[in-house]
């Protein structure tokens, strides 16, 4: 066993912090953009609209049901033949490996808060809406003011625990050979062959944020439960 | 579309028998580190319920230990950091493992924990679902501890528990496409491998992505048919009519199926 030297470590931060960066800016990205479209899948299939719910639903359980490297070469793949579509040229786009994982994971977290969402819409007792009827509000407004609200608190520790899975995903775009936290350890550790230190590090980092975030969740999921709802 | 999978390959053979067997390496994975799973993951999660102080803690520092670290990265911790720590000649042995095995038993090692602390924490539940009543008639009639785990306890949790199991069992197969990271073809990797030999991306990532489709299906009826069987008569059903195989990932952040809200 050859002995440690974390000093390595400290030459090699400012690059993994910069991997890091990357990491939290795509967990950030990925649940706005995640958040966005699966509160808008959640409402297209809880109100049922015709043909779009069923693909919506269709697209749900695909995704769902394949590993989440498998797609990321889809994207990889799709995506600049799709943009050369739109644009009309009929030529594939070059979109970069950058702008992949920022796309693949956005509408790949879509997905998994859009079941977290729709389950927390059922989970809303139907008097909420009668309520809403009998105030004369609009359906937009029953939504926006009434129900989402209630959803959204309800399911808040899931979608945060949805959230530190995504956030220890990202490393996945490993596979795209990015420089997200664990790409910048890999490539450091290719380059000075340090690579125990280097894993060791990245180890510690992700444990520290994941552990702290949970512990948040778990303090959030004892605030913020609705007084005298019952799961 | 699919027919450029039965062209013959470089190396004489046809690209589909590079899926399948991507799909062997995938199947073995998901079905021996289901069982390492399984196994850990229930000791794990009886210790976390334990009254021993000791192993109570031990067990909830594995769980935070495989659960807050990305699988990925074990994956790399197993198979790259794992040899260079231990004694030098017991590593240089690891390393000198051919080809498809030296990936194959770290992935197996990795994928197993990594799952077994999620299952840990189902078993968990299942046992703090059930009511105190259970352990307190097992102790009036004079059975020890551990009698009472083994007899009363976790065969019950264990029945709650099978439609949150599910989602592990997609999880793992899932987790199977990690090991291309450190150079096992399985499924995805072979689709790659098929893509490039050929470019016929289309299909090759099609065929992978119904093999998965067609996986996630079996896994789920296998898990629904086991729920039948053993489900303990008078709990509820959780099932779930519109996205049946979806809803139980949304349960893994602690809530209770409906089953064992009202065995509680």
């Amino acid at each position: 066993m050859n002995s440690l030297d974390f000093s390595i470590v400290l030459q090699a931060w400012p690059y993994l912090w910069s991997g890091l960066l990357f990491s939290l800016a795509l967990t950030a990205v990925a649940f706005v953009v995640g958040m966005v479209l699966g509160t808008c899948f959640a409402l297209l299939q809880h109100f049922e609209v015709p043909v779009i719910a069923k693909i919506v639903r269709g697209y749900i359980a695909l995704v769902r049901s394949i590993p989440l490297i498998l797609v990321l070469f889809w994207f990889f793949f799709l995506v600049p033949i799709v943009l050369g579509h739109l644009s009309g040229s009929g030529r594939p786009v070059p979109i970069g490996a950058t702008w992949t994982a920022f796309i693949t994971f956005g509408l790949f977290e879509a997905a998994y808060y859009s079941e977290i969402i729709r389950v927390g819409l059922r989970a809303v007792n139907r008097g909420q809406f009668e309520a809403c009827q009998a105030l004369a509000l609009s359906t937009f407004e029953t939504y926006r003011s009434v129900i989402m609200p209630q959803v959204l608190r309800v399911a808040s520790p899931i979608i945060l625990s949805q959230t530190i899975i995504l956030f220890q995903d990202t490393s996945l775009v490993y596979v795209l050979s990015l420089t997200d936290l664990l790409g910048a350890a890999s490539k450091l550790a290719q380059l000075n062959g340090r690579l125990v230190e280097m894993y060791l590090v990245i180890v510690v980092v992700y444990l520290a944020i994941s552990s702290a975030a949970s512990q948040g969740v778990a303090l959030l999921r004892k605030r913020y439960a609705i007084a005298g709802a019952r799961r | 579309m699919f027919a450029v999978l039965f062209e013959p390959t470089a190396d004489g053979q046809r690209y589909i028998d590079w899926l399948l067997s991507g799909l062997g390496w995938t199947l073995a994975l998901a079905f021996f580190g289901w069982w390492i799973a399984f196994a850990v993951g229930i000791v794990v999660g009886i210790g976390r319920t334990v009254q021993n102080r000791a192993f109570a803690a031990l067990a909830r520092l594995y769980v935070e230990v495989f659960r807050n670290i990305p699988v990925l990265v074990q994956m790399f911790l197993w198979y790259f950091v794992l040899p260079e720590i231990l004694p030098t000649t017991l590593g240089n042995a690891i390393k000198q493992i051919p080809p498809p095995w030296g990936s194959f038993f770290p992935a197996l090692i990795c994928l197993g924990l990594y799952t077994a602390a999620r299952i840990a924490e189902q078993v968990r539940a299942g046992i703090e679902a059930l009511p105190k009543g259970q352990t307190e008639a097992a102790s009036a009639l004079g059975l020890s501890p551990y009698l009472t785990y083994r007899h009363i306890i976790v065969p019950q949790a264990l029945r709650l528990i099978v439609p949150s199991l599910t989602s592990e069992v997609m999880g793992i197969y899932k987790n199977t496409s990690v090991a291309l990271t450190i150079g096992l073809m399985e499924l995805t990797a072979q689709a790659r491998q098929i893509s490039e030999a050929t470019f016929q991306t289309f299909t090759a990532f099609g065929a992978a992505t119904l093999i998965y489709l067609a996986l996630a299906l079996i896994a789920y009826q296998g898990m629904a048919l086991i729920d039948r069987a053993v489900r303990i008569p008078g709990t509820a059903r959780t099932d779930d009519d519109i996205a049946p195989n979806l809803a139980e990932d949304i349960q893994q952040a602690g809530a209770l199926p409906a089953g064992m809200e009202i065995a509680k």
